[in-house]
């Protein structure tokens, strides 16, 4: 301990939330799957449920309405801002700051209550189906969803006041861990941790899936690539998820929210990549299919698992209180890492 | 002879009562007020809103089972937590609560000793304090503990510097060493010490933060890097002591900001209730820093040394040439023209960091500061 | 009465209360045996490398030292801090040349980095 208290190598060691979860998948319908995949990143189950249910329509060729497309849509922007609120409230609490981390769980707490509405659960929802969702919107969805979005920017300011613009929290937070382009693309980075390097790629953007050509939104970019912009490049896009909800609410068209399939789904053999945007990075369903009613296999491509490479590279020489906030920026979700 | 030793054995065990009697009543006013101002409700399940939750801690805390872990120091461990509260305590001796009374027909000063080098007795005691936390570090056999308490003490010593080079400014408006005298100068002036000294006042509120180990100066116990510092390995009554000691600090530090800047015990209008305003003033006080404690994030230990040592100290030295220069250049209008200068100082201390913050974020490439985010 | 004589009553009644505290919590919760583990430091569950009392750096005594030499200069303004009215010009030119002793070796020690934290 005679030389200054600094990272000097780093392991990262996974596996303790193991579920042997994709070979669970080898066992059961394509049905008896879906609550399952909502374990995979916890704190985004929407995007879950919604990738693994467009790789299977990718699979089988099916479209779902476009009723349900728009649902899916602001599910999946809803449980983004909810998951980038938990990032936000968890990084304060990481640096010493706790008031935001009730504050952002307060404003997460009443997007769950929008979930609570629609689905019946809170954390883990199995809303998504293939051809659509389990049950269209109840009335009383689209004015509460609109009395939040109006109520979100304030909120969003607040965060500002106690995080954004507060002096402690940007000198810890500035110029600390830089990941340059090439590097955050060599490893592997997607999502926020990727744009927060100055990397703009964005699948809702780039590779459109489901409906998002029909929405303006930006996609957040940054170039410092420190903990700082990682930061930012989240608060940023929740300000643009809740864009998207809006016009998605604006537009969204009548008629039917699911379309009617066989529960024994046999969709012809052959072999299906899908991926989606989701609240930590590009997210990806992998699936096979022989054509009997369970697949040959299942393959998750979890964001927060090639995002944890980064640390090794990342966090030495830097301070240990360094560490924190580093580990904190770059938002890990576990529970999807280990699967 | 035998009356006033009585009286101020009377005097020395009632403000002991009031004292450690503030000290639940703090802790349950911290936790409800962090609680209400993070929409949380905070303790109410132990008598009425919660008042008994300190209470109960302490009971539940006395009757936990007494754990020497392997490997401490046993007399060091066992003093170290009495080491960070009972110089706390004695500090408060020689606080003026009040104007003296008469009882009896003797006059009684509201005060436990009325020493002509209160300010020095109270640096050098609340110096002490640092011992606690050292001793429980070291004698831990902890490595956390031991960084906490490395950390701890030297944060600690760092901000007794400008604590002192800001506590020589009050000396030299005054002119005495007195506690009593400092609050009578005060009234002699007519203006209470903070506005002429609005920056040392202002480097004292930051230092006696660092110097309580409060957020978000708390390094020495911070969660998310060494556990729980110095007092990782006490448990039980042990660590209760660790916990009183922080929040009668709190206290005697409250009282002496007070006393110091404050114009002690002195009603700031209408008649002059005896304690009704020193108690509003320490608990103004106090409430202070329960809100800068809900409001910001820790800073880093490299930050916060450089606060300590590369800032507050050239600052308060300047706050000090200030007011000697004043003093005898300004005569008998010293203390007005201060009340200006204070304030003027502080703007530009205020600017010239501004500007450090600024000129280094330029100087770094691609650290500018995010412009305006937002859509 | 000597004005030093409340000082020590303040100090055994804070002496006794914490010693009394102390002797309860042990008179009540009495230690009980227990696994050796019981007993072993607090490292999150990892078992604890090599002794706790390492060397750590060196820094800190550094800021020790620091802290002794201007604390030290900090102390002598005191008097003279009382006496300043007194004193009139004269204290405050002497007071000058002696902080800008104090200050040449302020930033002597800012120069050298001794107070740099890496």
């Amino acid at each position: 301990m005679t030389k200054p208290i600094r990272t000097e190598e780093i392991e990262v060691s996974m596996g303790p939330l193991h579920r042997g979860m994709e070979k669970i998948a080898e066992k059961r319908t394509y049905f008896q799957y879906m609550p399952l995949v909502d374990r995979f990143d916890y704190l985004a189950a929407m995007l879950n449920g919604a990738l693994y249910c467009m790789t299977i329509e990718k699979l089988a060729g099916m479209e779902p309405p476009r009723r349900a497309e728009y649902i899916r849509v602001i599910m999946m922007e809803l449980n983004r801002i909810a998951s980038h609120l938990v990032f936000v409230g968890t990084l304060g609490l990481d640096l010493g700051a706790s008031t935001p981390f009730i504050y952002c769980f307060r404003e997460r707490e009443e997007i769950l209550d929008l979930f609570d509405l629609v689905c019946g659960a809170r954390m883990t929802f199995n809303y998504m189906r293939p051809g659509g969702v389990a049950k269209d919107l109840p009335p009383e969805f689209a004015p509460k969803c609109r009395e939040f979005l109006k109520k979100m920017p304030a909120r969003l300011r607040e965060y500002d006041d106690l995080l954004s613009n507060n002096e402690i929290f940007v000198e810890r937070m500035r110029g600390v861990a830089k990941i340059g382009a090439d590097e955050a693309v060599n490893l592997g980075l997607s999502g926020p941790t990727l744009r927060a390097s100055g990397v703009g790629f964005d699948i809702r953007r780039f590779e459109p899936y489901s409906v998002y050509p029909e929405f303006d939104f930006d996609v957040a970019v940054r170039e410092e690539g420190d903990c700082l912009a990682r930061y930012l490049c989240r608060t940023e896009e929740i300000r643009q998820s809740l864009r998207i909800v809006q016009q998605a609410l604006d537009g969204l068209p009548e008629g039917p929210s699911s379309t009617r399939i066989n529960m024994n789904l046999k969709p012809a053999a052959g072999e299906v990549y899908h991926h989606i945007e989701g609240a930590r990075g590009e997210m990806g369903c992998y699936l096979v299919s022989d054509g009997t009613t369970t697949p040959v296999r299942l393959k998750w491509r979890a964001p927060s698992f090639s995002n944890l490479a980064v640390l090794t590279s990342a966090l030495p020489g830097w301070k240990v209180a360094d560490s924190v906030a580093i580990i904190g920026s770059i938002d890990v979700v576990l529970g999807e890492v280990d699967r | 002879m035998l009356f006033d030793l009585i009286a101020s054995f009377i005097k020395a065990v009632l403000v002991f009562a009031v004292v450690m009697s503030f000290v639940p009543f703090l802790i349950w006013l911290e936790r409800k007020l962090v609680a209400w101002m993070q929409q949380r409700i905070g303790p109410n399940r132990t008598g009425p809103f919660g008042l008994l939750q300190p209470i109960a801690d302490a009971v539940k805390l006395i009757i936990k089972e007494n754990i020497f872990p392997s490997g401490v120091e046993k007399i060091t461990y066992f003093l170290a937590p009495m080491m960070s509260m009972i110089p706390a305590l004695a500090a408060f001796a020689v606080i003026p609560f009040g104007s003296p009374v008469r009882i009896m027909g003797r006059t009684v000063n509201l005060q436990v000793a009325d020493v002509n080098i209160g300010i020095l007795y109270i640096l050098a005691l609340s110096s002490l304090a640092v011992y606690g936390a050292v001793l429980a570090g070291w004698s831990s056999n902890n490595k956390y503990s031991l960084l906490g308490g490395l950390r701890t003490s030297a944060q600690m010593i760092s901000y007794e510097l400008p604590i002192g080079l800001s506590v020589v400014s009050i000396v030299l408006l005054t002119g005495s060493l007195s506690l009593n005298e400092v609050v009578r100068s005060q009234a002699s002036h007519g203006i209470w010490n903070i506005f002429p000294q609005f920056l040392g006042f202002i480097i004292l509120l930051i230092s006696y933060n660092a110097e309580l180990n409060r957020a978000p100066f708390d390094l020495g116990e911070a969660e998310s890097e060494i556990v729980a510092g110095y007092h990782t390995e006490y448990s039980g009554f042990r660590f209760a002591m660790f916990y009183m000691g922080e929040y009668v600090n709190m206290v005697t530090v409250a009282a002496l900001v007070t006393v110091l800047f404050l114009g002690g015990w002195q009603a700031p209008f209408g008649p002059e209730i005896p304690l009704l305003w020193f108690l509003i003033k320490i608990f103004a006080f106090i409430l202070l820093y329960m809100w800068v404690r809900a409001t910001f994030p820790r800073v880093r230990y490299d930050q916060l040394m450089a606060l300590g040592w590369k800032i507050l100290v050239p600052a308060s030295l300047a706050n000090l040439a200030m007011t000697a220069v004043i003093i005898v250049l300004g005569g008998p209008n010293a203390v007005r023209i201060l009340s200006v200068g204070s304030i003027v100082l502080a703007v530009l201390v205020g600017l010239v960091l501004k500007a450090a913050v600024a000129l280094r974020t330029k100087s770094a490439p691609g650290l500018a500061p995010p412009a305006g985010a937002g859509s | 009465m000597n004005p030093y004589l409340p000082i020590l009553f303040m100090l055994v009644i804070a002496t006794a209360f914490a010693l009394a505290a102390m002797a309860l919590a042990l008179f009540v919760g009495r230690p009980r045996p227990g696994p050796e583990r019981k007993f072993a430091p607090y490292e999150c569950g990892i078992e604890p490398v090599g002794s706790a009392r390492d060397r750590f750096p060196v820094k800190f005594y550094l800021v020790a030292m620091l802290f002794i030499l201007f604390d030290i200069e900090v102390i002598f303004l005191y008097p003279w801090a009382v006496v300043f009215r007194q004193l009139g010009v004269f204290g405050l030119i002497e007071m000058a040349i002696f902080l800008g002793i104090l200050l040449v070796g302020y930033i002597y020690v800012w120069r050298v980095g001794a107070l740099e934290w890496q």
